[in-house]
Order: C-alpha cells, then structure tokens, then sequence
C-alpha cells in the first residue's frame, strides 16, 4: 500500500524537483509534506481576502533555466516577469536609483559622483567575472577534496584550471573576493554611501553577518548569479506570487505519475540494517521505500528525523555546528492603495522595484551590531517590493500588496524565545522605518502578517528561520557544505540522500540542490540520468 | 661601485633578521632606523625616572626558536623569563588559569578540560602544517615555479597525512570565526574569551568575525616556533632589539640608529638607493624595506613611483587597528583580588566574556570609544626588578579596542579615556588608582607616529585571509619582491605576517640571495 | 523634490536645437548617454562633405578632463604611453593609456594648454581611473566634459570657413597646434585635430556660446558648401583613415571580464606611441615582457577582394580561422573595401595574404563569400592636405 521508491521529505521546491527528476527517470515517488499546502518557502497565500502573499521567498531569479525548461515549467503555468530596478532613499531627501538602463543608472549614479558612476563599469566587469565562475557549477556535485576517486580528482582538475585560467593576479583578486568583506569590496570602487549600501544590501540578504564581516562578498555573489532570460543578475516576479513555482513543479512532477501527500509530518526515517528503509509519520503511518531524500535542512534532517543511534558521530557533531542562524524576518501587508513616496513620482517604474531605506554601510553595520546583541534592528535593513505594481493577481484593482523583507531578526531575543510583544516592537520598527519616507503608508494598512525567525520556523520548518537552510559562507559552501566529506548529496546512511538549500549550490528559489540530489540517486540506482546538465556559459 | 649591497629600511626585528642574515650569507649590509633603539615594535622606554616599560609589543610567543639558533641571539645578550600562564581574571576573585594544557579555578569542568586538550591536540596539527608554508616564501599558483609547486605539493600532502577528519576540520574553520569555533568546543565564558582574546590582538576584527580562527591559528603557532612558551624578555622588549643588533653587527651589518630614511630613491627603472634625514644618499644594490607595505610604497617610494594599478592596491591595503595601550607606574606591587605574586606575575587577562570583546569592538567601528573594554596585562617588574625603583612595580596591559580616530580627537578624548581604562581595573585591583606614579595611554595613531605603522597596525596591515598567505601584502607584491626593481619587503606586511616572529626577515633575506638580487 | 526629469532616457548636447533642426531624417542614436544623430540627410553625402567640402560633427558628449598642478606633466607621463615632456604648449597629442598589464584603457588626445595646464579629450569615460592615477602627484582633475561645447569641422573648405568665421591666421596652425581666438567676446579655441585623417579642426567653446557658433558657421561655411555630419559618415570616414575605436576595435582594459580578451598598444599596432625611453608608465614592465616575448595578435588593415564589407566577418589562413574583424567598410574615397582585424600572431604581416569569411544578404537571401585579402601598410587615404600648412584654402 504505502510503499515507493523514492520517498521525498518535504514539498519545497526542491523537494518537488528532486521528485519530479525522479519519478521522470520512472520512479514510483511521493513527496510528503507537513503543511496542508505545499510550497515550502515557496508559496503564494491569501492570508487576506483578495490579497495574495508570497510570504516567504518574495522574488526569483536564482531558479535554474535548464530546470524551468526541462520540466516544462512555463507550460505547468510558471511565468517570471522582471521588475528590474530599485531605490535607496536617503535621510537627506535625496534618493539613489538602480536603474537597469547602463546609461540612465550612469547618469543617475553622476549625481552622486562621477568617479562612482565609471567605477561602476569596472565593478560591473569584477563582478560578472565572478558570477562566471561560479554559474557552472551550479548544476553539478561538488568534488570531494578530501576523496581520492577518480571522479573527484577529475573534477577538482577541472575546477582548478578555471581557476588557473586566470592569470595568478585575478586568482588571487578572486580568492580575496570569495573571503573579504562586500564592504572593503565595495570600498575599493565606490566613494559615495548610498551607491555602496544599495548595492551592499543583497552582501547581507538571509545572513547573520554584517556588511564588514569577511565572507560577505560573496553572499553579494549569491544574489547576482541568477538570470532571468539570460540576464545575469536580473530579479523578477512569478506571476500569481512564489507559490506559482511549487505549483508548476507540482504540476510537472504529477505528470510524471509523482505523488503529493500533505499534512504527512515526519518523525523518523525507518533505517533497518545500516539502510534507509521508509519514514515514520508522528501519526503512526508509516511509509515504505529504499530510497529516502530529506528536503529539510541539514539540523532537522540529522538531528531531528534522524536516529542518532544510526548515525556516525562525526556527523551528528557536524550536524549540530553547522551554522544555520536566523537573521532575517518578513512582513507581508495588503495595502488599501498605493502609498506615495517622498521624492519618488507615483509614476515612476521604480515603484515597481526594491526599496530600500538604509543609505549607509555604517547603518547597515549599526543594524547588524543589534542583531549580535540579541535584538532586532532599531534601524533595519529593508528589501520591500510593491509586487502588485507588476502582478496583478496579488491584490483587487487599485489596491496592492507590499513584502518587505527585514534585515536583521535575531533567532532569539536577548537569549530568551520571541514573545508577542517582541513582534510587535518588531513590525513597528519596520513600519516606522518606511513611514519615514512614506507619509501616508500606515494609513492604507489593512492587514499586516509580521514574520519573525519564531514565525517562519514553525510554519516553514526552516531552522531559526535561516532563509537559506545554512549560512552561505566558504565553511559552508561548494564542497563544504553542508558538511566537508558530505556534500555529494549522500547522507551517511545507504539509500538517504539529501536535496534541500542546506546542500549545494545552497539557498534561494535555485532549484539545483533538488536536481543534483537527484542526479546523484539515479546514479546509485544505475539508472539513466534524467537531469540535465548546466548551460554553457560564455 | 654602491656603497652598500642591501639597505634594510628599519631596524625593526624583521630589519635586523634579514640584515643579519644577508651579513652572514657575505653581503654589506646596512641597516638604517629613524629611531636611537633597535627593535622597532620590540621596544623599552622610560616611562617616568626609574620605571621602564615595553611600550609596544609586550610578549614574546612566537618568535622562532631556529632564528635565536642561527643567528647566536643568546649570545648576542637575549635572555627571556620563566614560561608564563594565562590568568583569565573573573569580578569574584576565582580566577582561571590556562597553564600549557591545564585548566585550573573559576569552576572549570571536566569537559572543558577534556575539550581544551583535544582542540590543542588538533590546533598544533593544523600550526604544523602552517608551519611548512610559513618557514618560506608563500607559493605563487599560476606562475608558480618548481620551488612553488615543491611547497605546494607538500601542503597537499600534508594535508591528506593529517587525515580525513582534520582535513575536512580545516576546510571548514580555516574562514571562520573563533566565537563559534569557541561555543562549539567549550561551555565556560571566560575560557572562551581568554582563548579568543589571542584571536584578536592587534587586528580590527572581533570575536564574532569571520577569519579570526586563521589569526587564532597565526598565534597558536608560537607553539611550534617557540619552544618557552608565551614568556616577557628580561630588560624589556627593547632587549630583543639590543641582541638582533648585535648579532647582526657580529655577522658584518652596519647598524645605523638615530637617522631615518626619508626616501627610497628610484634611478631610472629601479631602486638604487636611499636618501637619510641628514639629507646624505647611499647608494645600494637593493633596497630591503621592513617598514609597512603602506609606508614603504606610499611614503619612502611614493605612489608616483608605481604604476597605478599597484598605488590602488596600496591604498586599498586595510590598516586599521583597535589595539591601544595602558602603559602605568606604580608605587607598590597592585593587589589583585584573588591573586598572590606567583599569579601576579603571570600574563593577565581581563575579558569577561567573547560578547564583552565583541561588544568592545563595535563602538571602535564608528570611531566611538566605548566605555567597557578587555585588557591583556603584564606586570614585568614582578621577574624583572631591574624595570622600576626598588619595591615599586610597572603595568602594561594590551586594551581592545580604541579606535584610530574619534569624532572629537584623541587629544580632547584621551585623558577620560585613560581614566575610564584605570577604573575597569580597579575593579579587578582595587586601590590601583592610588599606587599610580605616572600613566599614559598610547592609541593606533601614536604607535603609527612612534613606530611608522600605518593604521597602528600591530601586523603592518590586517591579518586576515585575504591580505595573509600568498596575497600579502597584495597581489604583484608577494614573495618579498616587489613590482619595482630592487625594492624587496621583509617586514611583517610581507608573508607570514606580524608578530615578533622574525620570519618574514628570514624569509626574505633567503629568497632575495636565491634570487641573486645582491650580486 | 519630484524628480521625473530625471526619468528622461538621454541628454542632449549644447548644439541640440540647432542639430535637431538639421536632422532630417530624424535618424537618433545614443552616444554616451546623449541623444545624437547617427545621420542628418544621406550618409553618402555626409562622407563626401568630409572629404570634399567641410562636414560638422558635435563631438560635445566626448569625455573632457582638465589636469592641472605642478605635477600634471609627470602625472600624463606615468598615465600614458607616449612621452608627453615632448608635447608643447598649444600642441596636441594622440595617446593610450594602459592598466598594469599593459592592457589599452582607451586613446584620446591631450591638448597641452600651458606648462602645468592639460586636457585630455577621451571616448570613454576616464573619471575613475584619472582619480587612481593622482595617487602620489600633486594634480587636479576636474571634468569639464559639460563645461566644454565642441565641433568638428572637418573637409577640405574647413580653414576657409573658419577664417570667415574670424580665425584670422588660421591657415598657419600646424597639423596639433592649438589657436586662440574670441567668438561673442568669449574664448574659442581651435586645435588643427580631427577622427576623419582630413585637414580639419575641432572647435572648442563654453555651452552658452554652442548655438550661436552653430548659426554662424553655418552661415559662413554655405558658399564652401558645409554640412553637418552623423555618427554613421564619421565612422567611414575614420576607418577609411585608420583611426581605432574602444569598444570596437578594443575592449576597455577595466570592462573586459573573460581572461584575455583585452588588448596592448603593440597588438594594435600602435608601439609608435609607447616610449619605452621613459623610465615609468602604466604597463611599461608588461609591455617590455610581451616585446621580447612576443605579442599574441597583430593589428592588420586589410584590402579586401570585392566591394562587400567584411562585418564581423572571420579571418582565415588557408582553412584555419586566425582573426576577426573589427571594423570594416567600403570606402569611397580611396575606392577600397577595407576592413581592420585582429589576427593571431604570426600571421598577418604586412603583405600576408588571407581570406575574409563574409556573409551577406539580398532579398533575405544569404551568401557566404570567401574573399581573399591583403594586409597593407597603413591606412590608403591619406592626403597631402591633412599635413600642409599653411593649410590649402579648398
């Protein structure tokens, strides 16, 4: 009756990936899910009648094109439309705007400083050459530096000689990229604080560091090696919110003959003779396949539905220092019209884009000096979107839809749990914030879901509310994560596999995690691959 | 015909390393210094008549033992104290004492100690194989030459002999912070803040930033380099100065103090002298600098010198520092709560907690003072009477963190600062304010004045990754040579770094007679 | 502060009601973030105004820096390839400018306007890298870009026009000279310069003065039959003269991101303009290695078989592709299809012999045509005129 092939833990977006890939390659799947809905981080939901949220992951750009084609995602109903462009507003009145136009975000960034705008063509051409090197490892396993295979040492091989191909001085520049700082990055081309805070922002998106902190130039990476239609680094909108993502992978999985079961709330993984053998549910159900793959991160996997008894212990130790550390909340607030902006024409496309309202990397550093101290930002960092300027399934006609995301939100408050109080000292900070700049913004409220770390760990399962399922940093990334010697997908039990964000290429709506796992089982099982391979990138 | 085959710009260690070094190896050496002492950072000076401190660098804990070998130090007059414990100071008195691999006091529990020796344990192997990329030049990789592929290949190596585990530790601590890698090892706060203060000596970074456990792995290889453990120089750190002189005067160098080089002069392409303060020019066949990589291209060379891709590498090079010092003279020996002399006389320190350091670091980015900060503290007169007058005593304590600049100006911030230091200890020394004779409190720009460091940087520029290994200083300058012909680093902006350590002068003077640059 | 204005797309130069008046083919493109005309009423007859009559082009969106301060000599000298100790007073100078590795930046000319007093007139924008290069010298540099009005006013009848105009004396100015008159009671400056490889002059004055200069030259200049000119007949008319262009015939050092796509002054053939005398300047050291070890490409011109540009066309030795085209045109004054490549060392010396890969399409009908080519010695127009002074009247 209960029995599968392949049992999935999680119907995140990875979670369905790695179904779909696998009940592609003729796998009897089902995918279990604790929510009532599916979607993970991925979901658009009527929290409010009319008013549609994506109310965790808010925008996409990381989602792999060779995923979006291969299974047929814009015929499951997926359309990403760019909004493109964004705002910080200043204390002084003034504003800075990221225009997507090179001539006009020249032009604007002259207003600021000329020197800064032509230093921005060379941060441009730095920067891209980064993103080149990473994209195309995006769709594949890392190698394993410590393994002697054969595979491995042809990878690293590999992987070393793009490198290589550098030249020694840009290796080394490269190297410091991926372990300086995205403010001393930044320093090294811009004089203007605004033009370094609006770009240092996407340095600290989702992670428990400041602007400062070593590693943060390449969370900055992190944020620009996505595309939307090939353009690198562009952001958009799934039309109908996140939750058309999941949908459409649904979709696709479905009509591979994959199965959906929610309100499935996994409390073990059955192991019986050193295999996996099928998940437990809190319920009592039980469900049977000899292949397991945990979406969830890499704590919950290992440490909560995970006998510690079939683990090795170097595992279990890695498990409980990996670091996976809230730092981010949400508020999604359905708005009565559309607010005006100091400075800004109604107008104007940039309402359509970010916003933000931190014009200093001091502030920014200020916001993060908070988190360490166990409180959220007085003075946040805000990543807000108006998406129903550009989707108009998100909200009635001429009413419209806010997200705003926060930076920083600690995991607990001064060493204790969140309390409702705390949230709301939470959202004020928040709505003040944008009040600043938008006189009439607080009088079009007419409902507001505040998410602190509390919030989006006990609805989305995410741990401490850690958007990206594991800091994004070098200890954690590429062969290291999530752990050094278990970054190929396997975990340390045989037939478990791991496919969730807390894996490689990591977090954001990327979808890669779930395709690789996947990859990797099917060549366990000797099966023909179903995953395709990355697009060259040139 | 030059006068000289190699000027070293600055008697500082590295200076006196490498200019000894070249001596013996046959070259005419001189060695030049704006300042009467040798030594730079490794300095003695009166405080107040009849009391004598260390007024910059305070310990010796890793200055190589194969250095003090080679170049006779110990007959040169070096003599250090007894091996010193680390007592991390608690307010109730119930102090903790670090000695080698024990734990002992403030409720320490078994599997802190347990803990404590199995992260030793893995820490001197990971120093160990530093210590292979440490004792030489750091390899190029692109344009590596077989010298640097030997150095790589033992790394890899050494790497996989130190087993999986280990290796797969590395990869993930090496960019790290030490405030999680603490959390993950230990349960008690001040053992962890005691251990992380040596994370964060002379660096602009706190606890909870990323890449201190590659400075906590910078220091702990004064394990490997220095057998004595953390120990104070008998006469003062200026006496490690006095023997570097005068071993390098026994092996041929001319030693010339009191005359500082005021420019590096550039002929044609390269480097072929220096110009003095008495305005007289030497002429030489290279240049070796040992002053920072800032002050060396950007003052002594002058951007104008490079081209301009270098001079932006130069500017861009981080100098900042927060490390400041209490330097106080006493009438009587202080009394500690908790302490006797034996513990008196140990290496003191005041660090609460790793938040008390981290949150003595956040003011100082903003170039705010901060009111509460953690102390490294020496009370050399204890093992070295001949520092003060009979019965009384001096105190040097390392404070974390002051910034460069403040908004209001050192000179109007100084004197409540200082008062404010003075009444942190007192906490821990009550009636310490009475037994002061005379104090000061010298900030990053005094020791950047004082010392020439750029920044104050106690490293000649942050230790950290990205400006440490086979970047230091930067990309185009590694490998002791530089992208002007006949100028060479050999100070601690040059790989490995800072520290007394010495081997950035070895490391060069080998690498520039292999290069056959004196000939 | 509501700024829509701000939303507008492109700027508009000091000349733009005057040029906007002249567009007839209301034909735009974008330059440098300013809206200008890629041609005014037939691009044919806009060439031919170069080279037989007197074309105008406003060249006000080009990027131009003021170097001032006792050490601007000695700051040029470290920035740019060429000696610029050599260039005197109201004399003008073609240069590059290369990063460390000996990688072209971009060219442009610098106009020496007293001993300590320079401007560098470049195509690409340079704020960042003129800021970089003021570490260690005592200089200013302001950018004077939308201070400065300027015209090109190229062709045979141009000395002629602007003597009308008042230069008095003009035909004396040397080929790089520099002459100062007054229009309105305001400075002009005048420097014998050009991007056409014709007798020429570029006209310089202050914003307010731009539409009044445009009126009278062209009142003074009808009977020599002046014209203005686009984009499009300009850009024949420098390849026709073997001028370069970055981002067309290089990639600016600082913008290229693939390893090795950038290019050095000797692979484009411009080690005429290196100095290898001085002791300092950006990419000297590199630039020395690559002499004695050998460039990777060489910059050739190549005469082409057939009257069909070679665009983006591949460059081929026998069956192996060596090059690629960078620019290319038909060109109608020395009857020649020219086309400039980059082609992979050792191949394209002069005299070499090759084949242009060229596509081509009539009636949505493509042909692929194999046309042999030549490598010569230097640009084929190059007329007596450009170099006479005094200057010929016509």
């Amino acid at each position: 009756m209960n029995q599968y092939d392949a049992i999935v833990i999680g119907a995140g977006h990875n979670g369905l990936t790695n179904g779909a890939y696998l009940a592609k390659a003729g796998l009897k799947v089902a995918v279990l899910e604790r929510n009532p809905y599916i979607g993970g981080a991925t979901v658009s939901r009527e929290l409010h009648k009319g008013w549609y949220y994506s109310n965790c992951s808010y925008v996409s750009s990381l989602l792999r094109p060779e995923i979006t084609r291969d299974l047929e995602l814009p015929r499951h109903g997926l359309q990403v439309v760019p909004f493109g462009g964004g705002t910080t507003f200043m204390r002084n009145g003034d504003h800075f705007h990221n225009f997507d136009d090179h001539d006009r975000l020249h032009r604007e960034m002259s207003r600021h400083s000329k020197r800064d705008a032509n230093a921005y063509d060379r941060y441009a051409a730095d920067t891209s050459l980064q993103t080149k090197l990473i994209r195309p490892y995006l769709m594949r396993t890392p190698p394993d530096p410590t393994s002697m295979k054969p595979r491995d040492l042809a990878d690293l091989l590999e992987f070393a000689r793009s490198f290589m191909a550098l030249g020694e001085e840009k290796l080394l520049d490269t190297i410091k990229f991926w372990t300086g700082s995205v403010g001393d990055y930044l320093d090294g081309y811009f004089e203007t604080d605004v033009i370094k805070a609006h770009i240092a922002g996407s340095g600290i998106i989702g992670t428990a560091l400041g602007v400062y902190s070593p590693g943060t130039a390449y969370v900055l990476l992190h944020h620009y090696m996505g595309d939307v239609d090939g353009n690198v680094g562009a952001w958009g909108f799934a039309r109908g919110g996140m939750g058309a993502i999941a949908e459409s992978l649904s979709k696709a999985f479905q009509s591979y003959g994959g199965e959906i079961i929610c309100d499935a709330n996994v409390d073990e993984i059955i192991v019986r003779d050193g295999r996996a053998k099928g998940v437990a549910l809190k319920d009592g159900t039980e469900y049977q396949a000899d292949i397991v793959v945990s979406n969830l991160d890499p704590k919950r996997t290992f440490l909560d539905i995970t006998n510690p008894k079939d683990l090795p212990e170097d595992v279990l130790k890695k498990a409980q220092n990996f670091k996976i550390r809230g730092s981010s909340g949400k508020l999604n607030i359905a708005l009565d019209g559309l607010p005006t902006f100091t400075g800004i024409d109604p107008r104007s496309r940039m309402m359509g884009g970010e916003m933000h309202f931190s014009d200093s990397l001091e502030r920014q550093e200020r916001a993060y000096d908070d988190w360490k101290n166990g409180t959220w930002s007085k003075d946040p960092y805000l990543d807000m979107l108006i998406p129903s300027m550009t989707d108009p399934t998100m909200a009635p006609p001429g009413k419209h839809m806010m997200s705003v995301f926060v930076q920083y939100a600690p995991p607990k408050v001064e060493g204790r749990d969140w309390t409702d109080e705390d949230k709301d000292g939470f959202e004020k900070s928040v709505l003040d914030q944008i009040s600043n700049y938008s006189p009439d913004f607080r009088d079009l409220i007419l409902h507001c879901e505040t998410r602190t770390p509390r919030e989006i760990e006990a609805e989305v399962g995410l741990t401490e509310g850690n958007i990206f399922m594991g800091e994004l940093t070098f200890d954690q990334l590429l062969f290291n994560r999530p752990f050094p010697g278990y970054s190929q997908y396997r975990a340390p039990i045989k037939g478990m596999y791991m496919c969730s964000s807390g894996t490689h290429p990591g977090g954001g709506v990327m979808a890669a995690p779930g395709a690789n796992a996947a990859r990797e089982i099917l060549s366990d099982l000797k099966r023909p691959n179903t995953v395709p391979g990355g697009y060259a990138d040139d | 015909m030059t006068d000289y085959d190699a000027i070293i710009v600055g008697a500082g260690h590295n200076g006196l390393v490498c200019g000894a070094y070249l001596a013996k190896a046959g070259k005419r050496v001189l060695v030049v210094d704006g300042r009467d002492q040798p030594g730079g950072c490794a300095s003695t000076r009166e405080l107040a008549a009849g009391f004598r401190i260390s007024d910059c660098a305070q310990w010796l804990y890793q200055f190589d033992d194969l250095i003090v070998g080679e170049l006779g130090l110990q007959a040169a007059g070096l003599t250090v104290g007894r091996r010193k414990q680390t007592v991390a100071l608690q307010t109730d008195g119930d102090h903790l004492t670090i000695d080698g691999d024990l734990l002992r006091g403030a409720g320490i529990g078994t599997g802190d100690q347990a803990a404590y020796q199995a992260f030793r344990q893995q820490i001197d192997v990971f120093a160990k194989l530093m210590l292979k990329l440490y004792r030489g030049r750091a390899p190029k990789l692109v344009e590596a030459d077989w010298t640097d592929r030997v150095t790589l290949m033992k790394l890899g190596l050494g790497l996989k002999l130190m087993g999986k585990g280990n290796m797969q530790d590395l990869m993930r601590l090496v960019l790290i912070n030490i405030y999680d890698v603490m959390n993950e090892n230990f349960d008690h706060e001040g053992l962890k803040a005691a251990l992380a203060m040596d994370a964060i000596t002379g660096t602009n970074m706190g606890p909870r930033s990323p890449n201190t456990v590659f400075t906590y792995l910078h220091r702990a290889l004064g394990n490997q380099l220095q057998a004595g453990g953390v120990v104070q120089v008998m006469g003062g750190m200026g006496a490690l100065g006095d023997a570097l002189k005068s071993a390098a005067e026994a092996h041929g160098a001319t030693v010339r103090l009191g005359c500082r080089v005021r420019q590096i002069v550039k002929e044609g392409d390269r480097v072929c002298a220096v110009l003095l303060d008495d305005g007289s020019t030497v002429q030489t066949k290279a240049v070796v600098s040992s002053a920072d990589p800032t002050t060396t291209f950007g003052e002594l060379l002058g951007c104008q010198h490079l081209e301009t891709g270098m001079a932006r590498r130069v500017t861009q090079y981080r100098t900042r520092s927060g490390t400041a010092k209490l330097h106080l003279a006493l009438s009587g020996l202080p009394s500690f709560t908790g302490l006797d002399n034996g513990g008196l006389t140990q290496r003191l320190v005041i660090a609460p907690s790793m938040d008390a350091i981290e949150s003595a670091f956040n003011p100082m980015k903003y170039a705010e003072c901060g009111d509460r900060h953690v102390f490294d503290i020496s009370i050399p007169s204890i093992e070295d009477p001949s520092l003060a007058p009979d019965g009384q005593h001096v105190l040097t304590a390392l404070v974390h963190y002051l910034p460069y600049e403040t908004k209001a100006g050192w000179a109007a911030d100084r004197p409540q600062v200082l008062d404010g230091l003075v009444a942190q200890l007192e906490a821990y020394a009550p009636g310490l304010r009475e037994q002061i004779v005379a104090s000061e409190l010298l900030v990053p720009p005094d020791f950047e004045a004082a010392y020439g460091m750029a920044g104050g940087n106690w490293h000649h520029g942050e230790l950290s990754i990205d400006q440490a290994l086979m970047m230091r200083p930067f990309p185009g300058s590694t490998q002791y040579a530089t992208a002007v012909p006949g100028l060479f680093l050999c100070g601690a902006g040059a790989h490995p770094g800072g520290s007394l350590m010495g081997l950035p002068g070895r490391n060069a003077a080998k690498e520039i007679l292999k290069q056959g640059a004196l000939t | 502060m509501i700024t829509s204005s701000r939303e507008t797309m492109l700027l508009t130069t000091p000349f733009h009601s005057r040029v906007e008046a002249m567009c007839h083919l209301n034909d735009w493109g974008n330059w440098m973030g300013y809206t200008t005309p890629n041609a005014y009423f037939d691009v044919e007859l806009e060439y031919f105004a170069i080279r037989s009559t007197t074309g105008v082009f406003d060249l006000s969106p080009m990027n131009k820096y003021r170097i001032t301060g006792p050490d601007a000599e000695a700051y040029l000298n470290r920035m740019v390839t060429r000696n610029v100790s050599k260039l005197g007073v109201n004399r003008v100078g073609y240069a590059v400018w290369c990063n460390d590795a000996g990688s072209i930046l971009d060219d442009g000319t610098i106009f020496r306007l007293g001993e300590q007093d320079f401007r560098l007139c470049s195509y690409q924008r340079a704020d960042d890298w003129l800021y970089w290069c003021t570490l260690g010298f005592d200089v200013t540099i302001t950018n004077e870009s939308e201070d400065i009005a300027g015209l090109a006013v190229q062709g045979p009848t141009s000395c002629t026009v602007l003597t009308l105009l008042g230069c008095t004396g003009l035909d004396q100015l040397k080929p790089f000279g520099i002459a100062h008159f007054t229009f309105e009671g305001a400075p002009m400056m005048v420097s014998r310069t050009g991007f056409t490889g014709d007798l020429g002059y570029e006209v310089w004055v202050a914003p307010e003065q731009a539409e009044a200069l445009w009126d009278q030259l062209f009142e003074c200049g009808r009977d020599y039959l002046i014209k203005p000119i686009g984009g499009y007949a300009l850009d024949l008319a420098r390849i026709e003269a073997g001028f370069l262009q970055a981002h067309v015939d290089f990639i600016p050092a600082e913008e290229a991101v693939r390893p090795g796509r950038t290019r050095s002054p000797l692979e484009l053939g411009l080690e005429w303009l290196v100095d290898f005398s001085k002791p300092l300047f950006n990419g000297r050291a590199a630039l020395l290695e690559e002499k004695a070890r050998g460039s990777r490409y060489r910059f050739a011109i190549l005469d082409i078989e057939g009257n069909k540009p070679a665009e983006h066309s591949f460059i081929l030795k026998g069956n192996k592709v060596v090059g690629t085209v960078t620019s290319a045109a038909w060109c109608p004054t020395v009857k020649s299809n020219l086309a400039y490549a980059l082609i992979e060392a050792p191949h394209g010396k002069v005299g070499d012999q090759l084949t242009a890969e060229i596509y081509y399409q009539r009636e949505l009908h493509w042909t692929r045509l194999m046309a042999p080519c030549r490598v010569i010695d230097g640009p084929l127009f190059n007329p007596k005129r450009r170099r006479q002074t005094p200057a010929p009247p016509f």
